[in-house]
């Protein structure tokens, strides 16, 4: 294609409509439409000059308006048919197959066709990423598309147009006038706040160009805020961690290096319905119980410098902190929150060596449930060793005995008793319910005597380097919205012809009822002829508008 | 009188105004004989001064609400439910001033009428605030959604008007069935309305055991007679009616046998209207809209969501965001009620672009407008009650 110069003697790049400086209408079609096409301002954009190339092809492919809508449309199906059954991180089960009979154990063959067709992983699936990422080049392309072209055009906009732009405006007027008609057009329209600009016998008003911004503006935004959301893939940005913490035990912080937190103490408390809670009595008679708070109160520690990683004797003291939900616990760039908890795991087992027959007591010994001790020593040289230790007994596999996690939900220790009277030493298996002696009748046991319990609190440690990122996205895509939808782009032109007549034109991007406003005050004070609005006279006598 | 009475006093005071400022608005529109204002002017000065009435109750209701609760009262499905409808009462006034639209009124108050008592089927007792929800940013996030979500509830009225004007009933089409399905499925919801107070009113009550999806033992209790049963339900309570099919653990038989009760007395209603009056509701509706000005509708339904829009995304993705990373520590999870907010936006912002850059006006924005209003209706029916997640309130 080859640059279009007008007759005013401008050269315009090639596709353009109309004469970026005088306004004229360039191609034939435009000529022959009774009002012109300003959605652009008549520019050449690139997605509607250029069709040969595959860059072109996908060019004008993502500059479409049609393939935006299109793209948006999809991702919101496909983001509905996400909810249809829970999202695998919602099913109450963990690993790869144990999801999958979920599904289908739960919902039967239409949770078997959902899980196969991986919809149970929706947002994080290949091609739902990579919509979105269409969605994002989209907006980069058909931003472009229009801004650069429009941007130019309105920079270079000269104050005199050619007749044949101003009596294709929407808004024309023709009619005599005085010698100070355009004065006073131009005093006036300053006290209107229009940016007025004189060109010997024409007139430019301008007001609140930047309005048009706003669209790439808030598409901007989106990107930023896109961007954001993948910067969290490179390590380092962000950190999602759990910390399980027993009450009274101090742990470093997972991938917080040189930091440890105490758990003091954890507690639920509920709404007991009386007192300040009376107002609330009726629904809890009707719910039951309703949480009021769940609270770690907690010790910030810091490792002093140079010191190895993960040691934690001489910690500093940082801060003291009741956690709760709502209120994270916030550290040089990280924050913890309170996320989970459990109540009453076993801390500690007493039990009590006793010979079967007499049920005389040799004493007692305490295991710690963490961190067992391997012998223990009681009275007359009696020990009782502890051979073997499954926190969360499971059963027995190939006669071994073994653990489901290593959290002591259901503590079973393989013992070896000594006592004066059995010098070579019995063994026992002993859980909570029963115990086992292997090789056959023992003269002594270990009988249960109590346990102490403590809460567990479960934390997350989090940093999101992102945020400040995906805040500014926000901020940006609020601001263009608020810029390109609720100010507009007004102008008028005036022109003065040799025989004294005025021609007058105006056009706005949206809200025509108040550029008329406007236009109507302007008239009044400097005697401009009459205007009409020439697409409504179109719509009311029932041309087809172009 | 306690402070919780003359609360509850308050929303009927509301209730009652809007019921009789519908038909005022009515009287408005039907004054306006060969499109002479004065009549219509006089009249829609009563409504509107009837409806402030009520919207004034309805806020009081709101403020006392949440001085006896001590926190704003948008943490349940009632006292969400019934917000939504002060919103859009409180939308309605705003553009009731810009336009001068009686028949709006006539739309917009009846939709709201329908709302709330929707809303008051559910629990009404002030509970309190599990941890999560004790936040501001609750209460920032909620009140921006349910205002941002009352004004576009308007440019679907406006979109009604629109349709009920221009679509032509007298030839089969599309247009015409959907306009029909959209008012049937108003006279769905009074169906849910009436068997739901008629149920409580004779207090029905009916219990079962059951074994639950989990294969555990559970009951439930059912305010209406049961259609369908639990899986493998026993009744608890002598003298029930038996269920006349018991359904698979997954599905929630007591909230299909309330659905089947609705959809039942709706439908009645329906063909009742159908019946007594030989035509179609949007036939018996179309005559009073002829003085409308199509052009004014189509302004008011795109209007409504440039209003809408930036305070939806403020309240329902920015302000729900911020929240979510106080309480959650992350700021978006995937939750189906975030990702129907997501989806809410991302319809208003297809809006945006095919009325922007494809020239929908008139008619297909007043489609879209309607269809607008059904995704926010299903956030807040379906997705609360049916596909639960964190945020149910059910
Ligand atoms: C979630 C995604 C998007 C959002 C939230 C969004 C938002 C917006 C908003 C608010 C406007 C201004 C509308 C008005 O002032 O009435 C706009 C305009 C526009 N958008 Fe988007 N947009 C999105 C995606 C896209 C995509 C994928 C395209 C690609 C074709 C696109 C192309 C445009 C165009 C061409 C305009 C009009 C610009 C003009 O005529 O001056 N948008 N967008």
């Amino acid at each position: 294609m080859e640059k279009t110069q007008c007759k005013c003697g401008y050269v315009n790049p090639p596709g353009t409509n109309l004469c970026e400086t005088c306004g004229r209408s360039l191609t034939e079609k435009e000529q022959n439409k009774l009002l012109a096409d300003m959605r652009y301002e008549g520019v050449a954009r690139r997605s509607q000059t250029y069709n040969k190339s595959i860059i072109d092809k996908v060019w004008n492919f993502f500059s479409s308006v049609k393939v935006g809508v299109g793209l948006i449309v999809v991702i919101l199906i496909a983001a509905a048919i996400g909810t249809i059954l829970p999202q695998h991180m919602y099913v109450p089960a963990t690993g790869e197959t144990a999801i999958k009979a979920y599904y289908s154990d739960v919902y039967g063959s239409i949770g078997r066709v959902y899980h196969f067709l991986g919809f149970h992983d929706m947002y994080s699936s290949v091609w739902f990423i990579v919509l979105v990422g269409m969605l994002a080049i989209s907006l980069i392309i058909a931003s472009l598309d229009r801004f650069v072209p429009l941007y130019r055009s309105l920079k270079s906009q000269r104050v005199l147009r050619h007749p044949s732009f101003m009596n294709k405006q929407r808004i024309y007027g023709q009619g005599p006038g005085a010698d100070d008609t355009l004065h006073k057009a131009e005093a006036k329209l300053k006290e209107l706040k229009y940016k007025v600009r004189m060109d010997k016998n024409g007139l430019l008003a301008e007001k609140g160009r930047f309005s048009r911004w706003g669209p790439y503006v808030n598409h901007i935004g989106l990107i930023i805020f896109l961007s954001g959301v993948m910067l969290r893939m490179i390590p380092g940005f962000y950190v999602d961690e759990t910390l399980w913490l027993r009450e009274g035990e101090t742990r470093a912080i997972p991938e917080a290096p040189g930091y440890s937190l105490e758990n003091l103490k954890f507690k639920v408390e509920t709404y007991n319905g009386e007192g300040e809670d009376a107002r609330f009595s009726e629904a809890i008679d009707r719910v039951g119980t309703v949480v009021k708070n769940y609270q770690t109160d907690v010790v910030l520690y810091q490792q002093p410098e140079g010191s190895l990683p993960g040691a934690t004797e001489n910690l500093e003291f940082v801060k003291e902190y009741p956690l709760r939900v709502n209120q994270p616990l916030k550290f040089d760039g990280y924050a913890m929150y309170q996320m989970d908890y459990k109540l009453d795991e076993l801390k500690t087992m007493t039990f009590a060596l006793t010979d079967q027959q007499t049920e005389e007591s040799l004493g007692e010994l305490t295991i710690d449930l963490i961190n067992p001790d391997e012998r223990y020593e009681l009275k007359n040289g009696s020990t009782v060793e502890l051979l073997g230790y499954y926190p969360n007994f499971s059963g027995f596999e190939n006669g071994e005995p073994q653990t489901a996690s290593p959290l002591p939900d259901n503590p079973g220790f393989l013992v070896e008793m000594t006592t004066p009277t059995t010098p070579k030493g019995e063994t026992s298996f002993i859980t909570i319910q029963n115990t086992i002696e292997p090789f056959g009748d023992n003269q002594y046991k270990l009988t249960f005597q109590s346990a102490e319990t403590r809460n567990v609190s479960g934390l997350t440690v989090r940093k999101d380097r992102t945020l400040p990122i995906l805040g500014l996205g926000g901020f940006i895509f609020m601001i263009g919205v608020a810029q390109g939808m609720y100010f507009n782009h007004r102008r008028f032109w005036l022109q003065q012809t040799d025989n004294g007549d005025i021609l007058l034109a105006g056009h706005t991007n949206k809200n025509w009822y108040s550029l008329k406003k406007d236009l109507d005050q302007v008239s009044e004070y400097a005697l401009l002829p009459a205007f009409t609005d020439q697409q409504e006279d179109m719509e009311k006598e029932g041309k087809p508008q172009s | 009188m306690t402070l919780t009475a003359i609360s509850s006093n308050l929303l009927y005071t509301a209730f009652i105004a809007y019921l009789i400022a519908t038909f005022v608005f009515g009287g408005a529109v039907k004054g306006n004989k060969k499109g002479t204002f004065d009549s219509e002017q006089r009249w829609g000065k009563a409504a509107i001064a009837i409806t402030i009435f009520g919207f004034l109750a309805n806020l009081g209701y709101f403020f006392t609400r949440w001085t006896v609760s001590g926190h704003a009262p948008l943490s349940n499905m009632f006292e969400f439910t019934t917000a939504f409808g002060m919103t859009l009462v409180g939308g309605f006034i705003l553009i009731y001033f810009l336009y001068k639209t009686a028949v709006l009124g006539m739309v917009v108050l009846p939709v709201a009428l329908l709302i709330i008592a929707y809303a008051s089927m559910f629990p009404k007792e002030i509970s309190p605030l599990i941890p999560a929800l004790q936040t501001n940013w609750l209460t920032i996030h909620v009140s921006t959604v349910v205002i941002a979500e009352g004004i576009l509830a308007i440019s679907a009225a406006a979109g009604l008007i629109y349709l009920l004007k221009v679509v032509d009933l007298t030839k089969k089409s599309k247009q015409r069935f959907w306009l029909e399905t959209i008012l049937y499925t108003l006279v769905l919801v009074l169906g849910f309305i009436i068997s739901s107070s008629y149920f409580a009113l004779t207090n029905y009550e009916a219990n079962f055991q059951y074994v639950n999806k989990d294969g555990q033992e559970a009951s439930v209790t059912y305010n209406m007679p049961p259609v369908f049963g639990m899986n493998e339900s026993v009744p608890a309570t002598e003298e029930t009616l038996t269920p006349f099919m018991e359904t698979p653990p997954l599905i929630d038989a007591r909230k299909l046998t309330t659905i089947t009760w609705s959809l039942l007395v709706g439908t009645v209603l329906y063909v009742l209207i159908r019946v007594v009056t030989r035509r179609w509701i949007s036939q018996l509706l179309q005559p009073m809209m002829r003085n409308v000005s199509t052009q004014l509708m189509d302004e008011i339904n795109y209007r409504a969501v440039i209003i809408g829009f930036p305070l939806f995304t403020l309240g329902a993705l920015v302000f729900a965001m911020i929240w979510a990373q106080i309480t959650w520590s992350r700021f978006w999870g995937w939750d189906p009620k975030e990702v129907w907010a997501l989806i809410t936006w991302l319809f208003y912002a297809a809006y945006l672009h095919l009325r922007l850059g494809k020239g929908w006006q008139g008619e297909k924005s007043a489609w879209l407008g309607v269809i607008g209003f059904a995704i926010i209706m299903f956030n807040l029916i379906v997705v609360n009650l049916i596909i639960a997640g964190l945020h149910s309130y059910a």
